[in-house]
């Protein structure tokens, strides 16, 4: 797998705006200085008068998206997710999610894969605080294939919905016949090891999904049977989906570059704890602040990787017995 | 548009003192709210509402419409009196204001009520969404025409230009040079905690959305001919956004309100609102006997 495509998911932002906006003319687009690092540079350049730049001003950026969005047009607002969510939470709040308005915000540079620029514009917080408001999807794509395909899909859904995306270049794991619908849960991975049954499903979302399968592959060695479902949707989760399986496997290990606190993990101990509590493991970053590093030094600091999420199944699959 | 003869300006007088009876009554029978603000701003929503605006209650998503952001929704008990007064909904319903499933919000909720724009209350926002109105409305004009489909109006407190929110929405409805953006500034100098020039100084105003690029325009909020005029410019400066500094008085109308910042988020018991309804149609009556 060493030598799989690399792509960052903000690629696939790029071109999924892209060609939404040739195919509707209400789509809008809004960056608060950084449509170029937001790969909104695309959408500018051919739709120069549907591209509002509103400079370094994040919570305008927000409540103009808002007028856009009840005057009839489909914006896109794009910033790193340490400043939208992060600091406009009051006018997404208020402006987008209580007027039901019909943004999509585009949350860039998010989690550790952020790298270099440190802690300071690492969000690990996004998909809490996003998760907790009414009226709110959120959507985590795993690929730059999967982010273009929630890009055009969240502009057939009217409403707010939160998209998050990552600064560098990863696997490309999933292809365009993939299945992708904004709700929908995806099995990525279902391994019967030695004809046994599945013992965990870990569910995932984002880039860090890709581990996920790469720890799978390594279990499967051991003959331990996972399922790896690719949750890109945390809000609404696919609960039926979700509770189906891990009816199946009986213990779960969530995945995600996040906080392990109110994200993914927390979305699917809630649901089960009310449905079907099993043994759960979490892997995510701790209640910490990130720091500067290469991506990969970091997952491996943080424990975001294949081994990582090797001993996280181990560990649930012994909290079981 | 409709000719302001001094019959219709009487009219607008008069609706203001409805208007500004509904707040007291409203708030009386909520138990809370904010009248300084209401009150101060009851004539001018009656020119709005009464004969600036382009709009129709019966069909409030008319899409040619005008549209007014409240971006202080804390002063929504005089824009529900209006809208009520105007046909959007019943009048007996302004009883409901603050009450358990009620339309009538204590800050006003777009999907609650026909008329609202957009949801409002926490300050410094509005004219952001005003500028995105605007925007849009300059989206939609006809090919080749420099003309918006429509006047988007922001109502905005004097207070919230403590907000940077506030001053990121005026510089870029200066960069669009958004002709189709009307600012309107309730420029009552109290806010919660005191005087304006206290708490956080604002002045000048006018200079500084002067060096924001907007045109700028004065007058004394409860001249309901002087504020029709200021609105009517405004429509015709084609090359940038003008704002109205409405010079208002809290409380106005009611006598032991008036200047008071105290009276900014208070409720008034029985008796205050009695005397308070007193006063404010003995001046009804001093409008009609002028008839």
């Amino acid at each position: 797998m060493e030598d799989i495509e690399q792509r960052a998911t903000r690629d696939g932002f790029g071109e999924g705006l892209l060609k939404l906006g040739e195919e509707n003319e209400n789509v809008v687009g809004l960056s608060a200085d950084v449509s170029n690092s937001c790969r909104m540079n695309f959408f500018a350049e051919k739709f120069p008068k549907r591209f509002f730049q509103v400079g370094v001003a994040e919570q305008n950026l927000v409540g103009v998206a808002a007028g856009l969005a009840v005057s009839g047009k489909i914006p896109f607002t794009a910033t790193y997710s340490v400043f939208s969510p992060g600091r406009t939470l009051e006018q997404i709040r208020t402006a987008i999610a209580y007027n039901d308005a019909n943004v999509k915000i585009a949350g860039h540079h998010a989690g550790l894969l952020t790298g270099f620029d440190g802690a300071t514009h690492q969000a690990l917080e996004d998909i809490a605080i996003m998760r907790t408001i009414p009226n709110m999807k959120v959507v985590v794509p795993a690929d730059a294939i999967e982010a273009r395909k929630a890009t055009i899909f969240s502009a057939k859904i009217n409403g707010p919905v939160y998209l998050r995306f990552a600064r560098e270049k990863t696997p490309v794991f999933t292809s365009e016949e993939t299945p992708f619908t904004i709700g929908k849960a995806e099995i990525f991975w279902q391994s019967l090891a030695g004809g046994k049954k599945p013992e965990v499903l870990i569910i995932g979302c984002g880039p860090v999904l890709y581990n996920a399968l790469l720890a799978a592959k390594e279990l499967e060695k051991e003959k331990i049977g996972v399922i790896v479902l690719n949750s890109h949707t945390v809000k609404p989760l696919d609960e039926n989906k979700i509770i189906e399986l891990v009816k199946k496997c009986g213990a779960v290990v969530s995945v995600e570059e996040h906080n392990i606190l109110g994200g993914l993990g927390g979305a699917i101990a809630e649901l089960l704890a009310k449905n079907y509590p099993v043994p759960m493991e979490f892997i995510g970053t701790k209640d910490v602040f990130g720091e500067s590093a290469a991506p990969k030094d970091l997952f491996k600091k943080y424990g975001l990787e294949p081994k990582d999420i090797i001993n996280a199944v181990k560990k649930v699959i012994k909290r079981k017995k | 548009m409709e000719i302001l003869n001094s019959k219709k300006i009487r009219f607008l007088e008069n609706t203001a003192c409805l208007l500004r009876q509904d707040v007291i009554e409203m708030i009386l029978n909520a138990g809370s709210g904010h009248p300084a603000g209401s009150l101060a701003m009851a004539d001018i929503f009656s020119a709005l509402y009464f004969y600036i605006l382009k709009h129709n209650p019966k069909n409030p998503d008319w899409p040619e419409r005008d549209r007014l952001v409240l971006s202080n929704g804390h002063i929504c008990p005089v824009q529900y009196a209006a809208l009520a007064r105007a046909g959007y909904f019943p009048v007996e319903e302004l009883k409901t204001l603050r009450k358990l499933n009620s339309r009538l919000q204590g800050h006003p909720h777009r999907k609650a009520l026909p008329g609202i724009e957009t949801s409002s209350g926490p300050l410094g926002e509005g004219l952001s969404q005003a500028v995105g109105m605007a925007l849009a409305a300059r989206l939609d004009s006809a090919v080749n025409s420099p003309r918006a489909k429509y006047q988007v109006y922001c109502v905005m407190s004097d207070a919230e230009h403590d907000c940077g929110n506030t001053w990121e929405a005026i510089m870029l409805a200066g960069k669009y040079k958004l002709g189709n953006l009307t600012a309107i500034i309730d420029r009552n100098n109290i806010q919660s905690d005191g005087f304006t020039e206290d708490i956080m100084p604002l002045e000048s105003l006018r200079e500084k959305y002067e060096a924001f690029n907007w045109h700028v325009l004065e007058m004394d909020g409860h001249n309901i001919e002087e504020f029709i005029g200021a609105a009517n410019e405004a429509r015709a400066i084609f090359e940038k956004p003008t704002v109205i500094i409405a010079h208002t008085i809290a409380g106005k109308g009611v006598d032991f309100m008036e200047f008071d910042y105290h009276w900014h988020a208070s409720p008034l018991n029985k008796k205050q609102a009695e005397e308070a309804l007193k006063e404010i149609k003995t001046l009804k009556g001093k409008i009609e006997e002028t008839d």
